[in-house]
């Protein structure tokens, strides 16, 4: 369990300093299948048929169907790389071993309930995976990259379920699993619309609807 | 426990079924009966005193059983207006009111289907006793619902439903965090997050536990109820949904996110925290209340208008919770007619927009002389939305307001009562200068599905403001009772 937590940690430093989309797609990918993974190892060899479907769904799911179709999304852009993100991809790595700091840190706080404690390495890379999620969220301009940035911060909150070794009934984690699933590939659909109706993915220049700041002109000085 | 899964099952089925039936009349005959069908086993399923309480997964109490009549309620009246609104809706590519670029609508079987499937999503959302299976209902409910808001596929409402679904997708990722440290304050058997387990042991939960996770629940499903400044979304998404979209999201989807924090504070009062929870409630339903406030106030967009009015609401809910005591009562009334209230409200809304063409609140003027139901509907309804007599959101706002000098608490009684005028302010000039007035368009006849639903609820509305049934009284006091009670 140990390794998966330190792969998915190298994974989160790769993700954020990395520019090119098709990098972080696979990137993404490999995470599906070391959280897939995860569900086995923690049933300590007991596999019921149960534990057999949803690693076997979470792999399919997180690692197969949904690059493949971020993939496709990218094939019919333009788009090959995050271009200006809002923070260096340098600095992203920075950051990143502060949110590194800030996992651990979290996680040596958490407080300890009598019996049951296995707040262990992985807990603190699964936070990590959901602040490098979040930051990723805020920091880069594409679409894109937001949803992948989504699926990061779902598969943070999957590590956080199992290092608590919760057992939820198998219908309730199917319908995680199913929810996460449909969320993404809806975003996936969305982003075929986007890159057609504004001619980009750019997240930051959606602001048409908004109360704050007078609406520019639409994004169209761009088709000009 | 049957006649809940038909109530979870009917609508779901009925929304597969709409995918796949080509006739548009079939279609629409099946919307409309589906939605009847599941108001009457709603009500059947609510109006047996507790009876299901008792059971693990799903279940009916006071409180989801008042959310599932409301949810109902409002779905029926939707898809009588809704019907009409397809059906007027043009085939063909069309351009944009405001920037010009031609847009084509979604295929309506996929919209009556993802309609459907909302309402499927929303009863299991507010029937399960499940935390985790409430969660996965939550969040299914937006992904039923994002499509729907992108329904006219044109630029506006494609950026409304994505910022929808990213957020919102967010958002309810954190409250999983919350529902997984719940698990973590359990010390007895038996650990599944059922709330009969969870109240059952209340006494033994861990305090810092369930402290973090109520504030993570409180921060997920807050974005998707809309407390401020977590609401970013709901203007957008609001404002670009069809109208009988945006009346299920303001007036049924909001509550389903309500009765997710509703459930954690229900788990906190139980365990002696109620002040806990209370204090974090009245900081952001105050929030809420101002920042609806301030943007009411400027606010060019009649359908932002309504949208951050939900805003308000929903922040008026969080105080009037927070409170406890009184405010519970209040708090649960003033649920029922929000939702009521604003429901019409955005039938109206609708009326108006397919007539004029246009959101922008300066170029209408003269409502009443155009449309005259609908006119006199978006007077009624502003008197209503903002708490008015004759009115039933009069008797809850007031109640919240006494329920809040009862208990001594004079900053929040002051702010909330400032708040409120801040909005009767802002909505009566916008309001009254649509409605009054001259207009060059003609008068036209208005069609019996646009005005039938709204003028029911308007009347409902002012039912509740001079009469409330003994039944439903019950179950509001039932509520009240389950999140901590009269006054400890």
């Amino acid at each position: 369990m140990d390794i998966i937590s330190v792969l998915l940690i190298l994974s989160c430093l790769l993700l954020l300093g990395s520019s090119r989309l098709s990098v972080a797609i696979r990137v993404v990918a490999a995470q599906g299948i070391l959280l897939g993974v995860l569900p086995l190892i923690r049933s300590m060899g007991e596999f019921t048929a149960g534990i057999w479907v949803l690693s076997v769904s979470t792999v399919i799911s997180k690692s197969i169907v949904l690059p493949w179709l971020m993939r496709i999304c990218l094939r019919n852009s333009e788009i090959r790389r995050e271009i200006e993100p809002f923070i260096g991809f340098g600095s992203s790595l920075l950051c990143g071993t502060g949110l590194l700091a800030l996992a651990v840190w979290i996680t040596a706080r958490m407080p300890s309930v009598p019996g049951k404690l296995p707040v262990g390495f992985l807990m603190t890379s699964s936070f990590f995976l959901i602040f490098v999620g979040l930051f990723l969220m805020v920091t880069r301009r594409k679409a894109l990259t937001q949803s992948l940035a989504y699926l990061v911060l779902e598969n943070g909150v999957y590590g956080v379920g199992v290092s608590m070794s919760l057992d939820f009934p198998f219908v309730v984690e199917l319908g995680i699993l199913l929810d996460v699933f449909v969320g993404v590939f809806l975003m996936g659909n969305l982003l075929f619309h986007l890159d057609r109706e504004f001619e980009h993915m750019d997240v930051d220049k959606l602001t048409e609807l908004s109360d704050v700041t007078e609406p520019p002109i639409s994004g169209r000085e761009e088709i000009a | 426990m049957r006649l809940l899964l038909s109530i979870i099952l009917l609508p779901a089925a009925a929304g597969v079924a709409s995918y796949l039936i080509r006739s548009h009349r079939v279609r629409r005959t099946l919307w409309v009966v589906t939605a009847a069908a599941h108001l009457a086993l709603a009500v059947m399923a609510a109006m047996p005193p507790e009876a299901t309480a008792a059971e693990r997964w799903i279940g009916l109490d006071a409180l989801s059983a008042i959310f599932l009549v409301l949810a109902s309620l409002l779905f029926f009246g939707a898809s009588v207006y809704g019907v009409g609104y397809v059906a007027r809706e043009p085939i063909v590519p069309r351009a944009d009111f405001e920037d010009g670029s031609l847009f084509k609508n979604e295929p309506e079987s996929v919209f009556t289907g993802g309609i459907l499937l909302l309402l499927a999503t929303m009863s299991l959302a507010i029937v399960s006793r499940h935390l985790a299976l409430q969660w996965v209902a939550i969040e299914a409910t937006t992904l039923a619902s994002a499509p729907l808001i992108y329904y006219h596929q044109n630029r506006r409402s494609l950026e409304a439903a994505w910022k929808y679904l990213i957020l919102c997708s967010v958002g309810i990722a954190v409250a999983l965090l919350g529902v997984f440290f719940i698990r973590m304050a359990m010390q007895e058997e038996p650990r599944d997050l059922t709330l009969t387990a969870l109240l059952g042991q209340a006494d033994t939960l861990n305090h810092k536990w369930l402290a973090t996770a109520f504030i993570f629940m409180l921060v997920g499903y807050g974005t998707k109820m809309g407390l401020a400044p977590l609401h970013s979304w709901l203007p957008d998404a609001h404002s670009e949904a069809p109208s009988p979209v945006s009346a299920l999201l303001s007036g049924a989807l909001l509550n389903c996110a309500f009765l997710g924090i509703l459930r954690v504070q229900q788990v906190c009062a139980e365990a002696g925290m109620a002040a806990f929870g209370g204090d974090l409630l009245i900081l952001f339903g105050l929030l809420s209340m101002g920042l609806a406030g301030v943007f009411i106030l400027r606010q060019a967009d009649y359908k932002r208008l309504l949208a951050y009015s939900s805003v308000e609401h929903m922040g008026i809910l969080a105080v009037a919770v927070g409170m406890g005591g009184l405010g519970l009562f209040g708090a649960m009334l003033h649920a029922v007619n929000h939702s009521i209230v604003k429901a019409m409200l955005f039938f109206t809304a609708g009326n108006i927009l397919s007539r004029f063409h246009t959101k922008d609140t300066a170029k209408i003027q003269g409502v009443c002389s155009v449309l005259p139901i609908s006119g006199a509907l978006w007077i009624a309804g502003f008197l209503a939305i903002t708490g008015s007599p004759p009115f039933g959101t009069f008797i809850s706002e007031f109640t919240i307001l006494r329920a809040s000098v009862e208990q001594g608490r004079w900053i929040v009684a002051g702010l909330y009562s400032l708040f409120l005028l801040v909005v009767f302010v802002g909505m009566s000039v916008i309001v009254l200068r649509m409605a009054l007035g001259q207009s060059q368009a003609a008068r036209q006849r208005e069609s019996w599905t646009a005005v039938l639903s709204p003028l029911a609820f308007a009347l409902l509305a002012l039912l509740l403001g001079v009469y409330l049934p003994a039944p439903l009284a019950d179950k509001l006091h039932g509520a009240a009772g389950l999140l901590g009670g009269l006054a400890k």
